[in-house]
């Protein structure tokens, strides 16, 4: 390579992309750096002497043990995992059989409906929640977790059945056609052929369907009230704040043990969870 | 597995099953779990807030009809005021900014080096982690007294005196634009990704519903709403609050379906 097109590759390409990752990442080091420093250097003002904020010399675990030893936060994440499991499992559910018959079936209204569940997605929650909070409250389920398992699906929904529907718009007809002509009803090709074939795309709206409902904040803080039934979000933000003071230590380590499910459960689809996101999963 | 269950189930001429032979039963059966937790949680709540609006109800109090007077009384408040023209400020610079930074990103990433699938994966992050907990790191990141950002301007001799982010009003929306933005750059990279990398750029109708950012627009309506409804206990104004950002909201809406629809048929 001559040497002119290397300093411009790395004053054109290298240097901003290095930019733009530390920019993008940095907070996630800070919140790595400041769960591990003991209080003492944390509580340092910035123009203090000898102040090394980039680094500890005195790693320390103490505000993870606060977490787990002063604060409910297993609690918190079991409940976060449990909420979050079952209402992508109801929603994909829903949303894969709607998909189907939106994109697939011969109906009066098919299209205007695909239609009305859409704005169902851009009713906001906070128009809902006051009178949510009522439903909840008839239905005895203030402060359960099936307060949230039943009101996740109402954002989950319009978001999988429409990415399930351009996933199944993607699948030939012939493809089913060719069962029918087996001899399989409509119903089974649907279940033992076209499903099968869109297994990707369910686990695309899966994976982000499990990382919504496990950030999900509005709900989570109206609906839940005891200690021990909130989700990580909520938990952390209401018991580690008290009035003015921030426990920045214990915040952080409950902000960065709190990613870490969906970071995992991303890490391992991150191929699936893209192409969802983007669209490219019609291929 | 699957022909030893098809086998399995011989059900065959039950009357139920052949009834689902037919296109329109079977799209209503298939239809019929969404329209229930839709029609039970979105649309009976979303008709009951309506109703709410034009009531005086508060926290304990029945409420009594009173017409459009919420919306009247909020269309007056200037608070309310400060609330739109920030929502709309707020959506716009962050979407330019999203979408400019977003290309520039997309731009460095569409092209092969090394260890271009881990740069891609990790970029992804700010998006993914949840939003209140990532916030806390960016609100550590800009405190007044231990602020790392002031330490670092200081250290690289930009500042000599301390900047109170969140301290100065339009610091403050800054910093929030800033921390949105930051959220949201990764997506808009990766979705103009696909976009250069595929040979027909197909726009997915579910990126259209969470990229563009009609969550992004509720957020300070919002922020107001939940002040106001669960905060001070005044639900019917909470509500009529929210149902005033509606007709944006709507708007919205059918700009993204006429875009669809361009781009499906074409």
């Amino acid at each position: 390579m001559i040497e002119g097109a290397l300093w411009r590759k790395w004053v054109f390409y290298n240097i901003p992309l290095i930019l733009f990752v530390f920019v993008l990442l940095f907070p996630f080091y800070w919140m790595i750096i400041t769960t591990f420093r003991p209080d003492g250097e944390l509580y340092r003002p910035w123009n203090a002497a000898n102040y090394m904020p980039f680094w500890t010399n005195n790693p320390t675990i103490e505000h993870i043990q606060y977490l787990f030893e002063e604060t409910n936060f297993g609690r918190w994440m079991m409940n976060t995992m449990f909420i979050a499991t079952v209402s992508t499992l109801i929603s994909l559910f829903c949303g894969v059989l709607a998909g189907y018959a939106l994109a697939r079936l011969n109906f009066p209204y098919a299209g205007s409906l695909g239609t009305v569940i859409f704005i169902t997605y851009l009713v906001p929650q906070t128009l809902l929640f006051i009178p949510l909070a009522q439903i909840i409250r008839n239905f005895e389920l203030g402060d359960t977790p099936w307060s949230l398992i039943l009101t996740y699906p109402t954002f989950l929904i319009p978001f999988c059945t429409w990415l399930m529907m351009g996933y199944f718009k993607a699948i030939p007809k012939e493809l089913e056609e060719c069962a029918r002509i087996d001899g399989a009803s409509r119903w089974k090709a649907m279940v033992y052929i076209i499903i099968p074939v869109a297994v990707p795309g369910i686990l695309s709206s899966g994976i982000i369907a499990f990382t919504l409902s496990w950030n999900e904040f509005i709900y989570a803080l109206v609906f839940l009230s005891s200690p021990d039934q909130k989700t990580v979000p909520v938990g952390v933000t209401s018991e580690l704040i008290r009035g003015d003071v921030f426990f920045w230590g214990p915040l952080m380590a409950g902000a960065l043990l709190g990613s870490i499910p969906v970071a995992i459960v991303y890490s391992f689809f991150v191929e699936h969870y893209v192409s969802g996101l983007t669209g490219s999963v019609k291929g | 597995m699957a022909v030893t269950a098809v086998s399995g189930m011989g059900t065959r001429s039950t009357p139920r099953l052949r009834r689902l032979e037919d296109e329109r039963w079977l799209a209503m059966a298939l239809l019929f779990p969404t329209a229930l937790l839709l029609g039970l949680f979105i649309a009976y709540p979303f008709i009951e807030g309506v109703l709410l609006a034009l009531t005086n109800q508060r926290v304990g109090i029945p409420g009594k009809w009173v017409g459009l007077d919420n919306f009247i009384k909020v269309w007056n408040d200037s608070i309310f005021r400060t609330s739109v023209w920030n929502t709309f400020w707020y959506t716009g610079v962050t979407t330019v900014f999203k979408l400019a930074l977003g290309l520039w990103l997309a731009m460095l990433l569409n092209r092969h080096f090394k260890g271009k699938a881990i740069v891609r994966a990790f970029i992804l992050l700010p998006f993914i982690i949840p939003t209140v907990l990532s916030t806390f790191a960016w609100k550590w990141m800009f405190d007044p007294t231990f602020s790392v950002i002031n330490w670092s301007l200081f250290h690289l001799g930009i500042i000599t005196q301390r900047i109170n982010w969140l301290g100065d009003p339009d610091l403050a929306m800054a910093s929030i634009i800033t921390v949105n933005i930051w959220r949201g750059v990764p997506f808009f990279a990766i979705s103009l990704l696909a976009g250069l990398q595929t040979i027909s750029p197909e726009l997915n109708e579910a990126a259209a519903i969470d990229g563009g950012g009609p969550a992004n627009a509720t957020h300070l309506f919002a922020t107001y709403a939940y002040q106001i409804g669960i905060g001070t206990g005044l639900l019917s104004e909470g509500a009529a609050i929210s149902l005033a950002m509606f007709p944006f909201l709507f708007l919205i809406v059918v700009v993204q379906l006429l875009y669809i629809r361009r781009v499906e048929t074409r």
